[in-house]
């Protein structure tokens, strides 16, 4: 049964996949990623540990969509502000699958476990695709904050100046001031 | 990034565990995207302070503009500057690069960028001084990690140093105490010689300098502000709160930063305080010229921190005041606290400040004369002159965030505590080595807290954020209290993307929802127009 | 360049000085300069460089008092202020100061964050760091003052006993001083821990690597001839003597190793003024450290303040006055 061998090899996987996704930090910070294990001290790390970890216990128990869109949130929504391509922000869970290869692919072809394997990297695709909701939403709060922003700083200005006095003069450039 | 290869996903995600060789970080340019950088300062607002080479420009522009002899400038600035300042000039030659500030960064911490360590961020000032300040550095340059100063130095300058919050957490861990935030002090006043600066820093300085606040709201409009705000007190208590404006002859003088009047959250706490000041009797004054306690001149250089603080001495002279109290700010307290009477001091015309209502004397301000709003109210409450109903704010479930400023230049950590928990039942710390003198910046301190820098802001507030969360989790906590007024702009973004469902708020809006005014009428509401009780909501 | 680059110049020339000693020394018979001329110019450069340096240093202004707060400050009577965090007065400063320079204090606080939760409580670099870092501090301490017994006679009694209390352990004969082996896996452990930890190799300038290198030459060289090559001492103690009383004899026949450390060690002393290593000096002057949290309390004078151009109240009055009068707001001028 594939589930037995990934249910054995579950720290051996797990690991795999953190390291290719620290693979995709400068290498000069995977090493901190990795070592610092303080959750406060270093929260990128710590978040992607407790994710991944959390996906990967998810999947062999079947959890359900929240538990999932739970754990993928912990590390979606970091990298979804780190620059990255969206591919590459989302993208992390598809190594799963290079993970698995790499740990397990010699028990799956001796024991011809090829069903088993197809279901479960259909698993992953699911997540992948709910990984992409996620992500998309993390985006839209981003954009959603920004015009927050724009109205807080100046709501109660805008609300009582407009009310009373329209756009007043000052606001506007004068001669001396225009670039 | 390119899609000629699509047969696995690691390769369309560039992974590489085995990055060799290291591409040196001295060769490695700023890659300027969207999100990450803040848009320059416009020509006008140069020209309104007389600064450098107005112009418009983009960071993403090839050419920016500089002036024919910027290099010139820059090394004669730089020259000048450690001849000025020991701190800066020790810094740049006592680093061992022992690395114990590595991990300390916020930024470092979020984005994982190895430029943001604290360490290399002052390494990319300290390879041009070798270069041209030392012996070993003339002698044998790079051996000596000496580069020499290039339109890309410069360029890898105005992206990291306007990606500092100068928030001093660094100086914590490092044996030698050096600050990475002098360090970029001095690279932006250096940057500023040649007219590279960042908008969000310069509108408010150019505003502050002419208006009085960073919002360029003039004297009338600001007038209006607090009358909005006594209106909305007297539709919640039923008083109408006392408002004296440039009042001469006033005891006191209370400055606070501009974003209070304007800016949601922070206007609760405004409010709070004209709440106070009104049922403790205060002879106080507000003022529209000296109507700003903020000071982005930090964000500038040091010169512009004395030109907008020389007003807030100056405003006490001609009112006559006897001293000066100030409210919930960080940077502003970093100004107050470290700079002001050393810049504009000494103020012999001003006295020692008193408690007018407690008769304490504040003897930790009697050179500068200005006293923190949370030591004036901690003072208050201790000596029982406030009555308070600290069930009013049963709904809040707060824990506290110190900001940079008072925590690690002015060791303001236990009053705000002591106020925090006389008026709020449920208060829960965040992980010890976030608080404190530990604590994380909130991400968009120093000028960085502006709207086109949010994915930056979003990864400097991750720790920040992780910790919240940490609380929110375990004891349920719904409120993020500070003291600060950027914090209450920028944790609010903090919150809304890493931690829906707690709010930000100052420590005297607590303070006036739990305060029970003489001749009020019964609170069904707190300051937010919200019900107190949850029952009521139904 | 690169950090392998680096460190691979300040491996090249470190072993370099280690040739040209022996070399001079061996193969030419430049005894008396390896002996005498060449100490006494690496001592003059290393008294006269750090007083030039510190001296630089001084007369540059503090022009602000900008403590590095780490605790509660002093404010209100009631509310326990921190002296040694938050220091409100000179002994407060002082004791700051004496924490930092004799225990790292800053680098110690690294180690509160391994004690916290977490799925397993970890070792941390950090801890190394600070331990390392006293480890390598204490025992060259200790060997420099162990080496007064070379440069006087009679021995001063406080380094016969340092020296027995170091060697307590006598395994060996000659003894092995606790503070060789000390120093040895000190500066080994910072060395590797630059070379292996891929963030810090990445800080790393040859000007990190060279003077670890040249730390651990002089010590090796230091047991090499003590331990192995068993160097004749009373030959050195007469060299040492006659170089601190200013006779200088260069008795015949002390083997090249010792000229070997005694120009690995000339090397420090000529580069440590122009490098790095002058933190040493350098922490005392700090100000983020020395300064007193009393800015609102005392006076502080920048020497070097000037007036500024300021936006005075008469020109904002002037700007708005109509306005001011119209909402009611007082001004100066009618």
């Amino acid at each position: 049964m594939l589930k037995d061998l990934l249910e054995k090899q579950r720290d051996a996987v797990v690991d795999r996949w953190k390291q290719l996704l620290v693979g995709t930090y400068p290498p000069e910070t995977q090493r901190f990623l990795k070592t610092q294990k303080n959750p406060f001290a270093n929260p990128l790390g710590n978040s992607i540990d407790e994710g991944l970890e959390g996906l990967y216990d998810n999947l062999l128990k079947d959890g359900d969509i929240e538990k999932f869109s739970e754990f993928l949130d912990r590390v979606v929504r970091i990298r979804a502000v780190q620059g990255y391509a969206p591919s590459t922000a989302v993208g992390f869970v598809f190594l799963l699958k290079e993970a698995v290869q790499e740990i397990l692919g010699q028990a799956i072809r001796e024991n011809r476990l090829y069903e088993e394997l197809l279901t479960f990297e259909q698993k992953i695709d699911s997540l992948a695709l709910l990984s992409f909701n996620i992500y998309m939403q993390c985006r839209e709060t981003i954009f959603e904050i920004r015009t927050h922003e724009i109205r807080n700083r100046t709501s109660r200005l805008v609300e009582r100046a407009c009310q009373k006095y329209g756009m007043p003069q000052e606001w506007a450039d004068t001669e001396e001031t225009k670039a | 990034m390119e899609l000629h290869n699509l047969s696995k996903p690691q390769d369309l995600m560039n992974i590489d565990l085995n990055k060799t060789p290291e591409t040196p970080w001295m060769d490695t340019p700023v890659n300027f995207r969207d999100g990450t950088y803040i848009y320059p300062a416009a020509g006008k607002n140069l020209k309104r302070l007389g600064l450098p080479n107005p112009r418009e420009w983009s960071p993403t522009d090839e050419d920016w503009k500089l002036p024919d002899n910027w290099k010139e400038i820059i090394m004669k600035g730089l020259k000048e500057r450690l001849d000025k300042y020991r701190s800066f000039r020790l810094f740049m030659d006592i680093c061992v690069r022992c690395g114990a500030c590595m991990d300390k960064c916020h930024f470092f911490i979020g984005s994982g960028d190895p430029k943001n360590m604290p360490v290399l961020r002052a390494e990319l000032l300290r390879s041009v001084y070798r270069n041209d300040f030392t012996t070993l550095g003339k002698m044998l340059g790079r051996f000596a990690g000496a580069r020499e100063l290039t339109v890309d130095v410069l360029k890898e300058w105005f992206y990291y140093f306007f990606q500092c919050t100068e928030c001093r957490r660094c100086s914590v861990f490092c044996p030698y105490g050096i600050d990475t935030a002098e360090v970029t002090m001095i690279g932006r006043e250096l940057l500023n010689l040649v007219g590279l600066n960042i908008n969000w820093v310069m509108e408010p300085v150019a505003n502050c300098y002419r208006f009085g606040n960073h919002l360029g709201i003039p004297p009338h409009g600001v007038k209006d502000m607090w009358e909005f705000m006594v209106d909305d007190i007297e539709n919640i208590t039923g008083i109408n709160v006392n408002l004296p404006i440039n009042k001469k002859g006033a005891e006191i003088l209370f400055v606070t930063p501009s974003g209070d009047y304007f800016a949601d959250p922070g206007t609760y706490t405004c409010m709070g305080y004209l709440m106070l000041f009104h049922e403790i009797g205060l002879d106080y004054t507000w003022s529209t010229y000296a109507s700003e306690g903020g000071n982005f001149g930090l964000f500038t250089s040091h010169e512009m921190i004395k030109r907008l603080n020389a007003k807030i001495y100056a405003e006490a002279k001609r009112l006559g005041v006897k001293w000066i109290l100030g409210g919930e700010c960080g940077h502003m307290w970093r100004v107050i606290h470290q700079y002001m009477e050393t810049m504009n001091g000494p103020a012999d015309f001003l006295e020692a400040p008193v408690s007018p209502i407690t008769g304490t004397k504040f003897e930790n301000a009697k050179q500068s004369k200005m006293v923190h709003i949370m030591e004036f109210t901690a003072d208050l409450i201790k000596h029982g002159k406030l009555k308070l109903d600290p069930s009013r704010n049963r709904k809040v479930r707060a824990t506290y965030h110190d900001s940079c400023n008072p925590a690690r230049a002015a060791g303001l950590l236990e009053e705000p505590r002591y106020v925090i928990q006389n008026v709020c039942e449920d208060f829960f710390e965040m992980p010890e080595n976030t608080i404190r003198e530990q604590t994380f910046c909130c991400g968009g301190g120093a000028g960085l807290g502006n709207d086109e820098n949010l994915e930056m802001r979003m990864r400097g507030a991750f720790p920040r954020a992780n910790a919240l969360r940490h609380v929110q989790d375990k004891h349920d906590v719904n409120r993020l209290l500070c003291m600060c007024a950027i914090d209450r702009a920028t944790l609010t973004a903090l919150t809304h993307y890493w931690a829906p469902d707690v709010s930000v708020g100052g420590i005297h809006e607590l303070v006036a929802n739990a305060l029970v005014m003489d001749g009020e009428q019964e609170r069904t509401e707190d300051l937010r127009g919200e019900p107190l009780n949850e029952e009521e909501e139904e | 360049m690169n950090a392998w680059t680096s460190l691979f110049a300040s491996l090249i020339a470190v072993i370099a000085l280690v040739l040209v000693a022996l070399f001079g020394v061996g193969a030419i018979g430049l005894d008396t300069l390896f002996g005498v001329v060449i100490p006494y110019i690496a001592i003059a450069v290393f008294v006269v460089g750090i007083i030039y340096r510190i001296l630089e240093w001084a007369k540059v202004p503090v022009p602000f008092r900008i403590p590095t707060t780490c605790g509660q400050g002093k404010s209100l009577p009631w509310i326990k202020a921190d002296n040694l965090e938050s220091p409100y007065n000179t002994w407060g400063v002082i004791g700051r100061m004496a924490l930092e320079v004799f225990l790292f204090r800053s680098l110690f606080r690294n180690t509160k964050a391994e004690l916290r939760e977490g799925p397993n409580v970890t070792y941390g670099s950090a801890k190394w760091l600070w331990l390392g870092g006293i480890a390598f501090h204490y025992a060259f301490l200790t060997i420099v003052l162990r080496h007064i017994r070379f440069f006087v006679e009679p021995i001063p009694s406080f380094v016969e006993l340092l020296s027995s209390v170091d060697g307590f352990f006598q395994l060996l004969v000659p003894t092995v001083f606790l503070t060789d082996i000390a120093l040895l896996a000190a500066a080994t452990f910072l060395f590797l821990r630059r070379v292996f930890l891929p963030q810090l190799r990445y800080i790393s300038l040859a000007a990190d690597f060279f003077p670890l290198l040249l730390i651990l030459g002089i010590a090796i060289s230091g047991v090499l001839m003590r331990n192995v090559w068993k160097v004749d001492l009373l030959m050195v103690k007469q060299l040492a003597v006659g170089l601190f009383t200013l006779h200088p004899t260069v008795p015949a026949g002390i083997s090249s190793i010792f000229y070997v450390h005694l120009f690995l060690v000339c090397v420090l002393l000529v580069y440590f003024p122009f490098s790095k290593l002058m933190h040493a000096g350098g922490v005392f002057l700090s100000p983020t450290r020395n300064t007193a949290n009393v800015n609102r309390m005392e006076r502080y004078v920048n020497p070097w303040n000037y007036p500024v151009k300021v936006h005075s109240y008469a020109e904002y009055e002037d700007d708005f006055r109509e306005k001011m009068k119209e909402a009611g707001i007082p001004v100066d001028k009618e």
